[in-house]
């Protein structure tokens, strides 16, 4: 077999209860609990999500490291889990990340021109922060709600038709 | 509405906006009749996976393989622990009918796992959805909060020896966990690498144990499949197409939108439905099955059927049933370009033909959008595709491959003429 269907159990010398707040690992007990017991690391997508909103929507390397001890895991299978997916964001970012679909249904429905709009009006170039910290901008892939193009993600809300117009009151309504 | 409109998956779209996905709208469509029928009298698990064959369901995340049989590998008399895992990762560009399923329909999925889950005999099922789904994630955990509180999930069902249990399971923004070994990967909390198979989830699958998954659309059909029959389901399809499936229609028409429709119906009629093309401009192309699939010319679309025979013959694929379609006016290397920069970024990295191979292809094309494209990109691209297709372990390579060879294959010309004069043949996308 090409995988490892064993758990990376990788049990670190440290008290739990000084790990991340007692909210967070309330929270996250209760992603844990919907797995295996052996099977804890299962819930390190949860876990990381869970910390990031926590932590003003990035994760530092201390957080990370902390959630390894939680979830009895090498410290790497948690770099490797928050290199991988695009939600993590690994440097602090702005209050807000806006978040502009820019895959094929929503380029056909004008992504490209609201990105224009959003990287003049603002300064700020794809993957970065506005000098005011208000906004992260991103380019996103596929957002799956193709029939509403184009879409732009706001925290976690979703935009739907978004026009130029649009996304200038959605961004002056943010604090 | 047409009468054959919303019969299966969209049964709950009649119902008021605010309340059509509880439990209480759910049960006045006849919801969680067939699970409970199942409690009360244990029929031979075989006979209902029978059924599902009969109905020719067939995935509907894109591979289009027959559910029935996929469950029929499921090793049941074996003591271990088995899993049935819901595919709710969707993201294949163009896509975004599960989204609507677990919107207005959730109790259906809920239904439709723990069936499964009896069938292939799974005692615990995991619905993965992708993390950008905030609000169908909170639509499906409240629902299945009112499944549990009304007995219908858990241990002992309604005094029965069934238990069955059900998690939602979080994602985090990768198209690859749509492959469904990358998904257990995911699931066990790991980056989404797919596995080489053999051995198949159904041998060892999530944490090594017997496992099935099967994409939200096919799970959300299976309790109208037996409260109707197969016989009903095939039929309102075609032979070997059964049954009604969710078009999202997309792009360049007046009126984008899912679509429940029997599988079979021509693709004109399912055009006029979405308004027919924006801005009354001629139809141009149509990519079928959602991007990873070959672009099929307009004239070609206005005579095909939306089933995955008819389309198969058109030169594409059905896949997961996201019809793109694109006017005239539009600049196809700059779609193209598109498709290619989704794949570089979503390639999981572990195939040297499709890292390597994808960013070639997003780097030549953009190349050429850049007015630098030389005469021999288009071999070059074409060979850097054939180089991708079929050397990967998983199909993410093939989905790259398969629209550059379409594009260049129908749409030459217009590499061509941007090769030659430094700007394209169509200047506004």
């Amino acid at each position: 077999m090409s995988f490892r269907n064993t758990p990376l159990a990788v049990i670190q010398d440290v008290d739990k209860e000084t790990l991340l707040t007692p909210e967070l690992r309330a929270e996250i007990d209760k992603h844990v609990a919907k797995y295996p017991p052996e099977w804890k690391q299962s819930a390190v997508m949860p876990a990381l999500t869970l910390v990031q909103d926590h932590n003003g929507g990035w994760l530092s390397r201390e957080l990370m490291d902390q959630v390894a001890a939680y979830l009895d895991m090498p410290e790497t299978a948690v770099y490797e889990v928050a290199t991988f997916y695009a939600m993590y964001d690994l440097e602090p970012v702005g209050r807000h990340k806006v978040c502009v679909c820019n895959s094929i249904s929503c380029m056909l429905g004008g992504a490209e021109e609201l990105m224009h709009h959003i990287e003049k009006k603002h300064n700020v170039a794809p993957g970065g922060t506005t000098a005011d910290g208000k906004l992260t901008f991103k380019e996103f892939e596929c957002l799956g709600a193709c029939r509403h193009a184009p879409v732009v993600m706001v925290d976690k809300a979703y935009h739907e038709c978004v026009t130029p117009d649009a996304i200038d009151k959605i961004i002056d309504d943010l604090d | 509405m047409a009468e054959n409109q919303n019969t299966v998956c969209f049964r709950t779209m009649h119902l008021d906006a605010r309340v059509r996905h509880t439990l209480e709208s759910y049960r006045s469509v006849g919801g969680y009749r067939q699970w409970e029928r199942i409690l009360r009298e244990k029929p031979d698990p075989d006979q209902l996976i029978n059924e599902v064959k009969t109905s020719a369901l067939r995935g509907r995340g894109g591979a289009g393989f027959p559910t029935g049989l996929k469950w029929s590998f499921m090793p049941r008399s074996k003591p271990d622990q088995k899993y049935i895992v819901c595919n709710s990762d969707e993201g294949e560009p163009g896509t975004c009918k599960d989204r609507d399923i677990m919107r207005y329909n959730p109790h259906q999925l809920i239904e439709g796992m723990a069936i499964a889950g009896y069938c292939i005999g799974a005692t615990i099922g995991y619905n993965y959805i992708r993390g950008e789904f905030y609000e169908p994630i909170a639509r499906f955990d409240e629902a299945l909060e009112e499944a549990y509180a009304a007995g219908l999930l858990g241990k002992e069902l309604l005094g029965s020896s069934i238990d069955f249990d059900l998690y939602t399971h979080l994602g985090a923004g990768a198209y690859i966990c749509g492959e469904e070994t990358a998904l257990l990967e995911s699931l066990e909390g790991k980056k989404g690498q797919p596995r080489f198979k053999p051995p198949f989830p159904a041998q060892a699958g999530l944490y090594g144990k017997p496992t099935t998954i099967n994409n939200t659309e096919s799970l959300a059909s299976v309790p109208v499949i037996l409260e109707k029959g197969g016989q009903w389901f095939l039929e309102q399809g075609r032979p070997n197409n059964g049954g009604p499936k969710l078009f999202s229609v997309t792009g360049h028409v007046a009126r984008p939108d899912n679509f429940e429709i029997p599988l079979g119906t021509p693709f004109r009629d399912l055009l006029e439905m979405a308004g027919g093309v924006s801005g009354g401009r001629a139809l141009k192309a149509v990519i079928p099955g959602g991007s990873s699939v070959p672009v099929v010319p307009g004239d070609v679309m206005l005579t095909t059927d939306m089933d995955y025979d008819s389309i198969t013959k058109a030169g594409s694929m059905l896949g997961s049933g996201a019809v793109i379609v694109i006017a005239e006016g539009t600049c196809m290397v700059k779609v193209l370009a598109n498709l290619a920069h989704f794949y570089a970024h979503e390639s999981c990295g572990q195939c040297t033909p499709c890292r390597e191979g994808t960013g070639w292809l997003a780097r030549v094309l953009d190349r050429m959008l850049a007015g630098q494209g030389r005469t021999q990109d288009l071999d070059l691209l074409d060979n850097v595709a054939g180089r991708i297709g079929g050397r990967t372990i998983c199909a993410l390579g093939d989905a790259a491959a398969m629209p550059v060879q379409s594009f260049l294959k129908h749409y030459r010309f217009e590499f061509e003429y941007l090769v030659e004069h430094g700007r394209p043949l169509v200047e506004a996308a």
